[in-house]
């Protein structure tokens, strides 16, 4: 199959070859034809991508060790779903996953526009543009980084995958991340084709709105699940570093946040049509720019997944991207006038704007700071990097900023404002922005003035949004006489857009709540327990109960054969809180001894968590295995050849030695308020994004125009 | 086999790909016009939720009557004149 896979990619690369060439080609002769046969490429290299995609999976999922891929990534005694998923944890396998999702959106946005009909002028460059990135990656799997690559003589078993990639929601991160990028490239291929043909109106955003909004959702999701990650399987106790690689895929979420808000005022307006396509193409390069990130190992990351031969073509990819939007936004710049300029400084329109300049220079911050190295070593010779305190010192005050204004704009009504009105809407939520520090102060938090900022600021944009329902249904009701819960639901179905982003709205404040407190006032501590010893953090009193040990009992099924672990007690003034089961999972090394190989591998933390609402009690512990070690290797050899069997049990002896008789371990305690929220506020962004993205029915569809048309030609048979 | 299933492969993409090619051409509209007509319905399309949301603003009470009333007959103004617009590029709506 690895031939028929092979096959599949060269199909694949002619096919973006001749769709960037017929697309082109059809529209400058004007052949609508040549124009569908590009469109049709496209279709055809989705279709073939998935099959490769498919033998590849497959592949994995048969442990078939003829594939180069498969003995580096996996193993028998991986488990099955983890066998499924790890292909795109390999170059090769996510240069195809890339290409695969891209190849997929591409179809689908071309399909949809085939069929109304629209951007038809415009849709044969983006399909170009389409096929070209479509192409460059598949051009890096052929020659670069192939997945079909076969052994001559193929081993019997493989390296198995990399043991922290072991956790479910890791396995969904990598597809959820890179729809986003991908999705990212169709706005911009659209932007593109926008630029040359000179179709500058709003259309184009119109029809592609869906698939930014889809982007900002999917890369927003795989973000989330990646801090997740990062809290519960790292074992360093945070859920976002700075790290090179979740900033890559941070920067163009940001912007990518900007452009929903500022498609807005050209959709209405027709202005900022300048910053809207540069929006969209920064976008569009900074997903490549995630991507190279990623894979290419350039900057030193905890998520070095990357570290290869990829570098001068991404850059190459990149600076090609950059130059061609930068140029074309140039040479259209008399064809982007805004068509109206602000009715007032004091509408929604300002506030967007402001919001814009405020992510953007969010994007900025990320960007200097991740990129702060490279541009060090350029400048001195010396590779210095940036870390957590330099990016809070910049971004926490924008952050403050942001959510002040997510709380401002949903008040505030297009075009222009009046002072008396605001002032009287705003009563409330800037009432309870206030008291809700002063009752924190009053009630003995400490007194942290950003942290206590943003609770005011967070509280004040939760009541502006609770506000905004209560007196949308009001009206509603007022209308049509609806009980309470259906003038919601139609005020929520009617303007989708409207209340799923003050959804989202809502969900940044409780998570940007959940940041700061569990920033500010979390309590860690690092130290060394032997069992009956106990440490203090916070106010809680950690009690290393005994020493715990697991022999093929895998029942996380990650793969992990022994796991060496504690009983912890936690208590507050003398009163019982929760018992945490923290513990280490090790994955045997095939090339080890027969007894050190259950050891001598690689070993991940299992956390031991107690999750609530108020707190977070978070545990991990190192247990010290240096004895368990020098044991292994006289067991090695005393019993060389000792069978799978006979080793695993001298291994587990060894574990319940270790059990009944503990060396010191280390621990790491953290009791951290409000981690929650960010989990529930991640999921409330969630749900109001797929409110926005849901697409509206067919009966509104055509009702609504039907209506407000009519009433416009009225208005327009009195004028 | 592989080499089979490769031809296969080759063989649907080809017809997928040639068929436009080979098949007699319907007449479509210019591709000016239909760029006007497009533009100029996305610009009805959002005068209309501009509409929509200045009354849901004055309703919730954003947007003082006066305004609003000032507001709503310039953008109906608008919407007007871009369907005459519409009417004079595409033909009068049934």
């Amino acid at each position: 199959m690895a031939i028929l896979g092979r096959a599949c990619l060269i199909i694949a690369l002619g096919l973006a070859v001749y769709g960037a060439a017929a697309s082109i080609y059809g529209a400058r002769a004007r052949k609508p034809a040549w124009v569908e046969s590009g469109r049709r490429a496209v279709y055809a290299m989705s279709g073939v991508v998935t099959i490769a995609f498919a033998i590849l999976i497959a592949a994995f999922i048969r442990s078939d060790f003829s594939f180069g891929v498969v003995v580096d990534h996996s193993s028998t005694t991986t488990p099955l779903f983890y066998r499924a998923t790890a292909a795109w944890s390999s170059q090769e396998g996510s240069l195809l996953l890339w290409v695969f999702l891209l190849s997929a959106w591409s179809s689908l946005i071309l399909f949809v526009l085939a069929r109304k009909g629209k951007l038809r002028e415009i849709a044969p460059y983006a399909t170009a543009v389409l096929c070209g990135l479509g192409g460059f990656f598949l051009f890096c799997s052929i020659f670069l980084a192939n997945p079909f690559t076969t052994l001559a003589n193929p081993p019997l078993e493989g390296a198995g995958l990399n043991p922290l990639l072991r956790y479910p929601s890791m396995m969904i991160h990598p597809p959820a991340l890179y729809s986003g990028y991908t999705l990212f490239t169709v706005p911009f291929a659209f932007a593109i084709g926008a630029l040359i043909t000179g179709r500058l109106d709003a259309s184009w955003i119109t029809s592609t709105r869906r698939f930014a909004l889809a982007a900002w959702f999917f890369l927003g999701l795989g973000i989330l699940l990646g801090a997740r990650w990062s809290y519960s399987e790292l074992g360093w106790g945070g859920y976002w570093a700075w790290d090179p690689v979740e900033n890559a895929s941070l920067m163009p979420w940001l912007v990518g946040t900007a452009f929903l808000h500022s498609a807005m005022i050209q959709e209405k307006r027709g202005m900022l049509k300048v910053w809207n396509v540069s929006l969209v193409l920064a976008a569009g390069v900074l997903a490549v720019l995630g991507t190279f990130l990623v894979r290419s190992g350039i900057l030193d990351s905890i998520h070095a997944f990357g570290a290869s031969t990829l570098g001068v073509p991404f850059i190459l990819l990149i600076a090609t991207m950059a130059a061609a939007s930068i140029g074309l936004v140039i040479w259209r710049r008399p064809s982007l006038r805004s068509e109206h300029r602000l009715d007032s400084l004091f509408s929604r329109e300002s506030i967007f704007l402001l919001n814009n300049l405020v992510l953007v220079g969010l994007c900025f911050v990320v960007f200097w700071g991740t990129f702060f190295p490279l541009i060090s070593e350029a400048v001195t010779g010396d590779k210095a990097s940036v870390g957590p305190p330099w990016f809070d010192r910049y971004t926490v005050p924008l952050a403050l900023i942001l959510v002040l204004l997510s709380g401002i704009g949903p008040v505030i009504a297009w075009r222009r404002a009046t002072v008396s009105k605001l002032a009287r809407y705003l009563a409330i939520p800037l009432a309870v922005g206030v008291a809700v520090p002063l009752v924190l102060l009053g009630l003995g938090v400490s007194y942290h003035l950003e942290a206590l900022l943003m609770f005011g600021i967070g509280a004040f944009a939760l009541t502006v949004v609770a506000q905004e329902f209560v007196r949308g249904a009001g009206a509603r009701r007022a209308m049509t006489g609806d009980p309470p819960p259906a003038a919601l639901l139609a005020l929520v179905r009617r303007n989708r857009r409207r209340y799923g982003g003050y959804v989202v709205h809502a969900g940044m404040a409780v998570l940007f709540i959940g940041v700061a407190a569990s920033s500010t006032f979390h309590h860690q501590r690092d130290v060394r327990l032997s069992p009956g010893q106990t440490t203090k953090v916070g106010g809680y009193d950690v009690r290393y109960q005994k020493a715990t040990f697991n022999v093929a009992d895998d029942h996380r099924n990650t793969g992990a054969l022994i796991s060496l672990g504690a009983v912890l007690d936690v208590s507050k003034g003398g009163k019982h809180v929760a018992t945490l089961n923290p513990s280490r999972g090790y994955y045997p090394d095939l090339s080890q001894g027969p007894v050190s190989r259950f050891y001598q591998g690689e070993s991940t933390s299992e956390v031991g968590l107690q999750a609530g609402l108020r707190r977070d009690l978070w545990t991990a512990v190192e247990p010290d295995t240096s004895r368990i070690d020098r044991l292994a290797a006289e067991a090695d050899r005393k019993f060389p050849d000792a069978s799978p069997r006979l080793s695993l049990f001298i291994a587990g002896t060894l574990a319940a030695g270790y059990a009944r008789n503990p060396p010191p371990a280390t621990f790491r305690v953290i009791d951290s308020p409000l981690v929650t929220w960010i989990w529930l506020g991640g999921l409330i962004v969630v749900a109001g994004a797929l409110i926005a993205l849901w697409p509206v029915g067919l009966r509104a569809r055509r009702t609504a125009p039907v209506g407000y048309g009519a009433r416009v030609a009225r208005e327009l048979g009195r004028a | 086999m592989d080499f089979l299933l490769v031809l296969v492969v080759l063989a649907v993409v080809a017809v997928v790909v040639a068929w436009p090619l080979y098949r007699v051409a319907r007449p479509t509209p210019g591709a000016g016009e239909r760029s006007e007509v497009e533009a100029l319905e996305a610009a009805r399309d959002a005068k209309l939720r501009e509409i929509r949301d200045s009354e849901l603003d004055y309703r919730t009470g954003k947007l003082s009557e006066e305004d609003w009333r000032t507001i709503d007959a310039q953008l109906r103004a608008e919407a007007a004149d871009i369907l005459r617009q519409l009417d004079r590029v595409k033909g009068p709506e049934e």
